[in-house]
C-alpha cells in the first residue's frame, strides 16, 4: 500500500486537459472583449492593448475547431462565419480604418475615393465610412448577444435543474413562473422590460433572460426528468449526496450536448433580437455604430436603389452571423448523433 | 421433450443460406458482422441460433427479412426461401414475401403493436390485407387465432389496446398476428427475455407446439440455452458472426464438440449444484472487438486447448462430428480434444455464516396510494451471509431494496441494519456510518456509471465522500487497490464509461459498493443484463469480494438458477408479500410453496441430465392495486382449497428451522409434493 502510494504521488498529471484550454482560450478571447466594449472608459489608457491576446486566441479556436469537426461541412461552414465576426470584432481597433462614428463625406458610393479617403462600402447620408461602422458594429452585436445568452442560460439551467431534480412543490413554483412569462408575446415583454428599467446594453440582458430563460429551463427540466430515474444518479443518492451536488455535478454535464446545441440556435435568436431592437430605437443608443441602428438610419435613404448598399451591408452582415450560428448548431448536432 | 423426428414430405428447404456473409460498413471501415453461414431449414423444423451479445444472431434473422438499413450490405452467398432467391427479388415482391411468408417477432411486443389501434382492429387488418377476405370472415379468423394462442376471454382482448395488457398477453398478439398470414417461416428474435420466467414458459410451451400444428418452420434466436433445448430440434451455436457448432440440440447438448459451446455451458449455473461444489468457469478474455476478428479460429485467443501454429491460421472448415445426424464443429482439434476429461477440480470452499442479525426486517409496509407494494415482510438475514430475494416483476423486491437504502420511506413496519431503525429514515438523514455499511449495485452496467466522469474519478469520490481516505495520493493509491481487487487493469482509472464493456462496468459499480468496506451490499440483478459467460465471470467475482471482505449480500433476482448458485438463504416474493423463505436446499427441494414449485418448474434447462416435471400456472398476475383477499396466489394455484384460500391469509407452516411457507395446505400435502427436478437415469457423456 505504501510502495503504492508513493507511485501515485509520483505520478504526474498531464498539464491541461483539452477541455481547460479550450475553456482558457474562450476566456482569453472573452473577457477583454466585455472588458472592451462594456467598461471601455474604465480601461484608460490600457484599452488599445486590451485585445492584443485574443487575436491568437480566437485563431487557435478556430483552427481546433476546423480540425475537430472536420467532417461535417455544416459545422464548418458555421465556425467559419462564426470564428470570421469572432476575429473582427477583436481586431476592429487595429485595422486601418476610418472614425466610424466622424461625419466625413457624405453619400460616398462604395468604391469611391475622395479627399484622399477610400470609401470602400461607401458612406452613409451623414458621411461615416460604412465598412468600418459594420466591422466596428459586430463587436456590440457579439457581446451583448453573448453575454445575455450566457445570463439566460445560467439562470435557464439553474431553474430547469431545480424543477427537473428536485421535482414536487419547487417544480410546481418554477414551472408556473416559467408559463407566466411565456405567455408574454416576446416583443411586448422586451418593449416593456426596456421601457420600465430603461434603454441601456444591461437592460437587454434582463430582456433577453426573462423571454429566453424559461424556455431553456423546459428544456433542461425535461432533460433532467429523463436522466434522473439513471442508476448512477441512485447511486451517487445512496452514498448521500446532497442535491446541489447531483444537480451540477452529476446530472449537467450529460445532459450538455443538448444544451451546447441549443445555445448556438439560441445565440442566432438573441442576435436577431438585440438587432430588431436598435431597430425600433429601444436597448444600446446611438452614435456607436450597431447593425440595427444602421439599417434603421438607413432604411429611408436606401429606397433609392442606388443608396441601397447602406442597407444591404448590416443586413448582410447580421445574416451570416445568425447563419454562422444555426450552421455551427446543426453540425454539432449531426457530429454528435455520429458517434 | 420437444425433440422428436418430424417426417417430411416435401424436400426443398423452407430456408436455405448459402455461404452468408454481411458486412456493416461504419466510419471506422467494414465490420463482418457474419461470416460463411449456411443454414437448412426443412418444413415445420424448429431451428435455434444461440451466442452471445455480438455474434451475429440477429444480423442473420435481418438479412433474411432483408431489413439490414443503410450500413448493413450482404457482401456474398445466398438466402434461398422455397428455392427462390431472395436476394433478387424487387421491393414490391420482397413486401409480399416478407407479410405472407416470412414473419418476425421481436423482443419488445409493445414495439411491434400499434398502441393507438385496438388488438381486435390489428389483427383484423392481416387477414384482408393479405387475402382480400371480408371484415366478417377477417374477424372471425382473428377471434379464433386467439384462442389457438390460448388467450381467453377473446371478445375482451379484442376491444382492448395493447397497453391495457400484460408482456405475455401482448406477445402472444403479436404472435396471433404473425400466424394470421400462415406464414412459411417464423423468425423469433429473443421473443421471451422481456418476460417475467413464468409468463415465458408459457410462450415457450405455445411456441413450441405451433410447428407441430401449423407446420411453421421457426428460426429461433436466443443467447439462452436452455430455452433453445426446450423449443428447438437443431440449432447453430454462433461465435463471431460464425457457426461454431451446428448439430442436432440432443446431440449437441449430449456431446459439446467444441470448446465454446463446452465454457458456455460451463458459464451457466444449473439448479442442481451451488458455488460450494461446482464453481461457474468463465470463458478466459473477452469478445475481439468488431473489426479485429483473429486469424485462423476466431475463439483461439480465449480457447483453453489453443495450439499456435494450427489454431492461428487459415480459415478453419466445420469438421463432422457425426455424419448421421449432421453434428458438425468448426474445430481443428475436434479429433484430438479429451472432450470427456473431467474439468480441473476446483477447490471446494464453505461459507462462514454467524448466527448474528446484521438486517431485520418485520412487519414491512409499504403503500403506493393503493398498490401496496410490500406488504407485511419479516425475515432476518445473518453476518456474512447471501440472502435472495426472488420473485417476478412487480412482487416488490426492488422496493424493499428501494426502502432498505433510503430512497422511499415505509409506510409501517421496521427494517433494522445493525439495530439502526432505517424504515423512516431518508438517506440525506443517515449517519455516514450508516450509509457508509450499506451500498449497492444496480441492474443496468450501462446506466450504474456516469458517463461524464472517469472510472478513476467516480470510485474516488466515493472513498472522499464515504470519509476513508483524506490525502489525496491515499485515495488515488485505494482506487488502484480497488481495480486489482475486481480484476480491471490499472489504466482503467482515466478511462470513462463509453470505453468499457457491459462486464467491465459492471466490474467498476462492483468496485464502488465494496470501496467503503460495507457490511451490507445490495445488488439489484446485477448479472441479468449480462452475457452468459460474462455473468459468470461477475458472479464469481462478487463471492470473492464478499468473502474477502465478509461482506452481507442481499441478491435481489429473479433468476431462479443463479440464485440456487449464489444464495444461502431464499426469500421468495410474490405481490408484495412473501410466500416461503428457507435454506437455498430446503426452498429448491420439497416442501414447496405451490408458487415456488411453478417458478422453479418454468425455469429453462439447459442440462441434459435433469429431468423437469411439468407443473402448469393458469391465468395472469393480478394488478397490485387489487390484490386477492386471503392469499395472494389463490387465483393461480392450481391447488386452491375454494372458500379458505381466497378468503383467509395463509398461515406460515414452519418446516426445517427457519423454512417458513405461507399457506393453507396441509401440512402432509406439502410433505408430499414431488421434486420438480429430477437426475435423469440415463448419463452423458459431459461431465460439468
Amino acid at each position: 500500500m505504501n510502495a503504492l502510494i508513493q507511485q501515485t504521488r509520483e505520478h504526474r498529471r498531464s498539464w491541461m486537459t483539452p477541455a481547460q484550454l479550450i475553456g482558457a482560450l474562450l476566456l482569453i478571447v472573452w473577457v477583454p472583449l466585455m472588458a472592451y466594449v462594456m467598461f471601455h472608459q474604465a480601461l484608460g489608457i490600457a484599452a488599445p492593448y486590451v485585445l492584443l491576446p485574443s487575436v491568437p486566441a480566437v485563431l487557435a479556436l478556430y483552427v481546433m475547431a476546423i480540425y475537430h469537426w472536420r467532417e461535417s461541412w455544416v459545422a464548418v461552414l458555421g465556425v467559419t462565419l462564426v470564428c470570421f465576426w469572432l476575429l473582427v470584432a477583436v481586431t476592429v481597433p487595429y485595422l486601418p480604418l476610418l472614425d466610424p462614428n466622424k461625419p466625413l463625406v457624405p453619400l460616398a458610393l462604395p468604391g469611391a475615393l475622395k479627399h484622399g479617403m477610400s470609401f470602400m462600402l461607401g458612406s452613409d447620408m451623414r458621411g461615416r465610412d460604412v465598412l468600418s461602422r459594420t466591422l466596428w458594429g459586430c463587436q456590440r452585436v457579439l457581446v451583448w448577444g453573448i453575454t445575455a445568452t450566457s445570463v439566460a442560460y445560467v439562470v435557464g439551467v439553474g431553474l430547469g435543474l431545480i424543477g427537473g431534480y428536485l421535482s414536487g412543490w419547487w417544480d410546481e413554483a418554477v414551472t408556473f413562473v416559467g408559463n407566466v412569462l411565456l405567455s408574454f408575446p416576446v416583443m411586448v415583454l422586451f418593449i416593456l422590460v426596456l421601457n420600465v428599467l430603461g434603454q441601456s446594453g444591461f437592460n437587454i440582458i434582463i430582456a433577453v433572460t426573462f423571454s429566453s430563460a424559461p424556455i431553456i429551463m423546459r428544456i433542461v427540466r425535461g432533460l433532467a426528468m429523463q436522466e434522473k430515474s439513471r442508476d448512477y444518479i441512485q447511486a451517487a443518492q445512496t452514498r448521500g449526496e446532497s442535491a446541489l451536488w447531483i444537480m451540477v455535478m452529476e446530472l449537467l454535464p450529460n445532459i450538455r450536448g443538448p444544451l451546447i446545441v441549443d445555445a448556438c440556435l439560441r445565440l442566432g435568436y438573441t442576435t436577431v433580437a438585440i438587432t430588431t431592437l436598435t431597430f425600433l430605437g429601444l436597448g444600446l443608443q446611438p452614435p456607436d455604430p450597431d447593425w440595427g441602428l444602421m439599417i434603421k438610419e438607413a432604411a429611408p435613404v436606401a429606397l433609392l436603389w442606388k443608396y441601397s448598399y447602406m442597407l444591404l451591408v448590416p443586413s448582410l452582415a447580421v445574416t451570416s452571423l445568425i447563419l454562422g450560428f444555426n450552421l455551427t448548431a446543426d453540425g454539432l448536432r449531426e457530429m454528435s448523433q455520429r458517434d | 421433450m420437444s425433440v422428436t423426428f418430424r417426417s417430411r414430405s416435401d424436400d426443398t428447404p423452407i430456408l436455405e443460406c448459402r455461404n452468408l456473409s454481411v458486412t456493416y460498413s461504419g466510419r471506422r471501415g467494414d465490420v463482418p458482422a457474419v461470416v460463411d453461414f449456411n443454414l437448412t431449414l426443412m418444413r415445420g423444423e424448429a431451428h435455434g441460433l444461440v451466442g452471445e451479445s455480438g455474434c451475429g444472431k440477429s444480423t442473420i434473422a435481418l438479412a433474411i427479412m432483408r431489413y439490414l438499413g443503410v450500413s448493413g450490405r450482404i457482401t456474398g452467398g445466398q438466402i434461398l426461401f422455397q428455392g427462390r432467391d431472395l436476394l433478387s427479388l424487387d421491393a414490391a415482391e420482397l413486401r409480399q414475401v416478407r407479410g405472407a411468408d416470412i414473419a418476425m417477432i421481436y423482443q419488445e411486443p409493445m414495439a411491434s403493436l400499434n398502441p393507438s389501434l385496438t388488438i381486435g382492429e390489428q389483427l383484423i387488418e392481416v387477414p384482408m390485407c393479405h387475402e382480400a377476405v371480408s371484415r366478417r370472415e377477417a374477424t372471425k379468423r382473428a377471434r379464433a387465432m386467439l384462442e389457438r394462442v390460448r388467450l381467453a376471454d377473446g371478445d375482451r382482448m379484442m376491444r382492448s389496446y395493447p397497453h391495457q395488457l400484460s408482456g405475455g398477453q401482448q406477445q402472444r398478439i403479436v404472435i396471433a398476428m404473425a400466424l394470421l398470414s400462415h406464414p412459411k417461416l417464423l423468425l423469433l428474435d429473443e421473443p421471451t427475455t422481456a418476460l417475467d420466467v413464468t409468463v415465458e414458459a408459457g410462450i415457450v410451451d405455445l411456441i413450441r407446439d405451433i410447428s407441430a400444428e401449423f407446420g411453421t418452420s421457426m428460426l429461433y434466436i436466443s443467447h439462452n440455452l436452455g430455452l433453445v433445448r426446450e423449443t428447438c430440434d437443431r440449432m447453430t451455436v454462433m461465435y463471431c458472426g460464425q457457426p461454431v457448432e451446428v448439430g442436432r440440440v440432443q446431440s449437441v447438448f449430449s456431446r459439446m464438440r467444441h470448446p465454446y459451446t463446452r465454457g458456455l455451458f460451463a458459464a451457466i449455473p444449473s439448479l442442481g449444484a451451488d458455488k460450494n461444489t461446482r464453481p461457474l468457469t468463465a470463458i478466459a478474455g473477452q469478445l475481439p472487438a468488431p473489426g479485429e476478428r483473429p486469424a485462423g479460429c476466431a475463439f483461439g485467443p480465449r480457447c483453453a486447448s489453443f495450439v499456435a501454429g494450427r489454431c492461428d491460421q487459415g480459415t478453419i472448415p466445420l469438421a463432422k462430428v457425426d455424419a448421421l445426424t449432421g453434428h458438425v464443429s468448426r474445430c481443428v482439434r475436434v479429433d484430438e480434444i479429451d472432450w470427456l476429461a473431467e474439468p480441473p477440480p476446483r477447490e471446494q470452499r464453505s461459507t462462514d455464516v454467524l448466527s448474528e442479525s446484521v438486517v431485520s426486517v418485520s412487519a414491512l409496509t409499504k403503500r403506493y396510494q393503493q398498490v401496496s407494494a410490500n406488504d407485511g415482510l419479516s425475515f432476518e438475514v445473518n453476518r456474512g451471509e447471501t440472502v435472495a430475494l426472488v420473485g417476478e416483476s412487480g412482487c416488490g423486491k426492488s422496493t424493499f431494496a428501494r426502502i432498505l437504502m433510503g430512497l422511499v420511506q415505509a409506510t409501517s413496519g421496521s427494517v433494522t441494519l445493525s439495530r439502526v431503525e432505517l424504515s423512516q429514515l431518508p438517506v440525506t438523514k443517515r449517519s455516514m456510518k450508516t450509509i457508509r455499511s450499506l451500498q449497492m449495485i444496480f441492474q443496468n452496467p450501462f446506466d450504474t456509471l456516469n458517463p461524464s466522469h472517469t472510472i478513476g474519478a467516480q470510485i474516488a469520490r466515493v472513498i472522499r465522500r464515504l470519509g476513508i481516505e483524506r490525502d489525496e495520493a491515499r485515495i488515488r493509491a485505494r482506487v488502484l487497490e480497488l481495480l486489482d481487487l475486481v480484476k480491471l487493469p490499472r489504466q482503467f482509472a482515466d478511462r470513462r464509461p463509453r470505453q468499457l464493456s457491459g462486464g467491465q462496468k459492471q466490474r467498476v459499480g462492483i468496485a464502488r459498493a465494496f470501496a467503503g468496506k460495507p457490511a451490507v451490499v445490495v445488488a439489484d440483478e446485477p448479472v441479468s443484463a449480462l452475457d452468459v459467460s460474462v455473468q459468470a465471470a461477475i458472479t464469481e467475482l462478487l463471492i470473492d469480494m464478499q468473502r474477502r471482505e465478509g461482506t452481507t449480500l442481499l441478491f435481489i433476482s429473479h433468476d431462479l438458477s443463479v440464485v440456487r448458485y449464489l444464495a444461502d438463504r431464499v426469500v421468495v416474493m410474490y405481490l408484495g408479500q412473501i410466500m416461503e423463505q428457507g435454506r437455498t436446499q430446503e426452498v429448491f427441494a420439497p416442501p414447496y410453496h405451490p408458487y415456488t414449485e411453478a417458478l422453479l418448474a418454468a425455469v429453462p434447462v439447459a442440462d441434459q441430465n435433469m429431468l423437469k416435471r411439468k407443473v402448469l400456472l393458469g391465468g395472469e398476475m393480478p394488478s397490485a392495486s387489487q390484490p386477492p383477499p386471503g392469499c395472494r396466489f389463490s387465483t393461480r394455484c392450481s391447488y386452491r382449497i375454494s372458500g379458505v384460500c381466497d378468503v383467509l391469509a395463509p398461515p406460515n407452516q414452519e418446516f426445517a428451522s427457519g423454512h417458513r411457507i405461507a399457506c393453507h395446505l396441509p401440512r402432509e400435502h406439502l410433505l408430499a409434493m414431488q421434486p420438480v427436478f429430477r437426475e435423469a437415469s440415463q448419463k452423458t457423456d459431459y461431465v460439468s
